[in-house]
């Protein structure tokens, strides 16, 4: 039930994601080497523009491509439709963005 | 290599669209049988009521499509051999499509869909004009070839998960047939096409599961066509800079 | 969703491919409420880290990085399918996908055991 336009929206978001995941998983295996704290990941992040850039993009690209991923799903498998799949579709996208961003200005918050 | 018995448990799935219902028949087995074979045993010798759809009988008309132990087949060319459980088998009607009884599927919506995803040609001539040299090394036409011998007999449609979960999407068969069409130099408005094939339910549902492309009896490959026609709308989606 | 009898490769991508982004959809919001106690509570952040160094949180931790990895590289093989004029071997990709996550998530599970 994809549109041309949602379709291209999923695609373009996913292509911006894509180094951006493989970045992240990179930072996780080296960041999990001994151990984790809260000041080792604030000592690398706070206060940095990269990495709110990094992260800001991430969360805009990963509130539009999973709220549009959640709708195929809401409308394949349990058959909502119309007005209740928009407003669960763009709460869905909204939720994502606002929880994200909040944890991207966390801890980048400069 | 036959250690089965002599018989075979049959459960047929039967009655209406509102009202449907399993029944089990007792069917000899005998080497060399096709699920075709056990199906008109049973209404022969059996239940002369029961409902089912065959023509060519050697896997030319796809008429004979059903559902076998839950993957749609052709039953003429499906020796129970290949599919049978401990002597157990179970034949319902073709999936994704309603009921007319028992075992006959209503084509209806798989050939209305056939048209909607616009596989109708656009004439780009007239009869006055000499006919159009089409070389078939040419390598559109390939493409179109590789797609062209498709017999509607729907297994595709029944075949796929997308279907079963979204009505509106179109489909296998009749996006492939759409793409074949994209490609013929003799088509004369392949923007008709692209605008039918990306609306609601047109390619971009398609979620490449390839389950089409498996069960397709004529070996074909809606799968990448549907993959083509994505390619085609992207492309045009860039140009017109939606 | 109608459970179909047969379970061919490219399917079992489709459908791998699915639960993924479902769990990680999932997973998403827990994560950034996580994060975001870096501003509001500190503390309670570092309670949940030294929380997270339990042997069965960094398997979880695993499952995740693996369930990333299959989504992301998944989604690179469909992409390919469809944006790149090849008739690739499809299941090949598939295949590959995977293991590639595998990898992935190999090489995290070796960083924090």
């Amino acid at each position: 039930m994809l549109n041309l336009k949602l379709y291209m929206l999923q695609r373009v978001s996913a292509l911006i994601m894509l180094p951006l995941v493989l970045g992240h998983i990179a930072v996780m295996i080296y960041a999990a080497q001994g151990g984790l704290s809260a000041a080792e990941i604030l000592g690398r992040t706070k206060g940095s523009f990269f990495w709110f850039l990094f992260y800001g993009t991430f969360v805009f690209a990963v509130s539009i491509h999973a709220a549009i991923g959640l709708r195929v799903i809401l409308y394949e498998w349990m058959g909502i439709r119309d007005l209740k799949l928009e407003i669960l579709s763009w709460g869905i996208c909204l939720g994502l963005f606002l929880l994200g961003a909040r944890a991207v200005l966390a801890v980048t918050w400069l | 290599m036959n250690s089965r018995s002599d018989t075979l448990q049959v459960k047929v799935n039967r009655g209406s669209q509102a009202d449907r219902y399993f029944e089990t028949f007792d069917v000899p087995a005998y080497d060399n049988q096709t699920v075709l074979d056990v199906v008109s045993w049973i209404q022969q010798h059996v239940d002369p009521t029961l409902s089912y759809r065959f023509s060519c009988r050697v896997g030319m008309c796809g008429s004979c499509a059903m559902m076998v132990n839950g993957e749609p087949r052709w039953t003429c060319r499906t020796h129970v051999n290949r599919v049978v459980k401990a002597d157990r088998l179970t034949i319902e009607p073709l999936r994704n499509l309603p009921v007319i009884k028992d075992l006959a599927a209503d084509m209806d919506p798989f050939f209305d869909k056939w048209v909607a995803a616009g596989g109708l040609h656009h004439p780009s001539s007239t009869r006055a004009e000499p006919i159009e040299k089409v070389d078939p090394a040419d390598e559109a036409r390939i493409t179109a070839d590789a797609s062209i011998e498709c017999i509607n007999c729907a297994v595709c449609y029944a075949a796929c998960d997308t279907v079963a979960g979204n009505p509106d999407y179109l489909g296998p068969a009749a996006l492939q047939r759409a793409w074949t069409l994209y490609n013929d130099v003799k088509d004369a408005d392949k923007s008709a096409i692209l605008d039918q094939i990306s609306g609601n339910g047109g390619c971009h549902t398609c979620h490449s599961m390839g389950s089409c492309t498996h069960y397709c009896p004529n070996e074909l490959d809606p799968m990448s066509a549907i993959a083509g026609l994505k390619r085609a709308a992207a492309r045009s989606f860039f140009k017109r800079g939606d | 969703m109608i459970r179909p009898a047969r379970a061919h490769p490219l399917w079992l991508a489709y459908i791998l491919h699915r639960v993924s982004g479902i769990a990680l959809a999932l997973f998403l919001p827990l994560h950034f409420w996580v994060l975001s106690l870096a501003l509001t509570n500190p503390a309670r952040l570092d309670e949940l880290l030294a929380f997270a160094e339990m042997p069965i949180v960094k398997l979880a931790e695993i499952g995740l990085i693996f369930l990333l990895a299959v989504h992301a590289f998944g989604g690179i093989r469909l992409m390919a399918m469809e944006w790149l004029p090849w008739s690739a071997p499809q299941k090949t990709l598939a295949a590959g996908a995977v293991g590639v996550a595998f990898f992935v998530s190999g090489a995290f599970f070796l960083q924090v055991i």
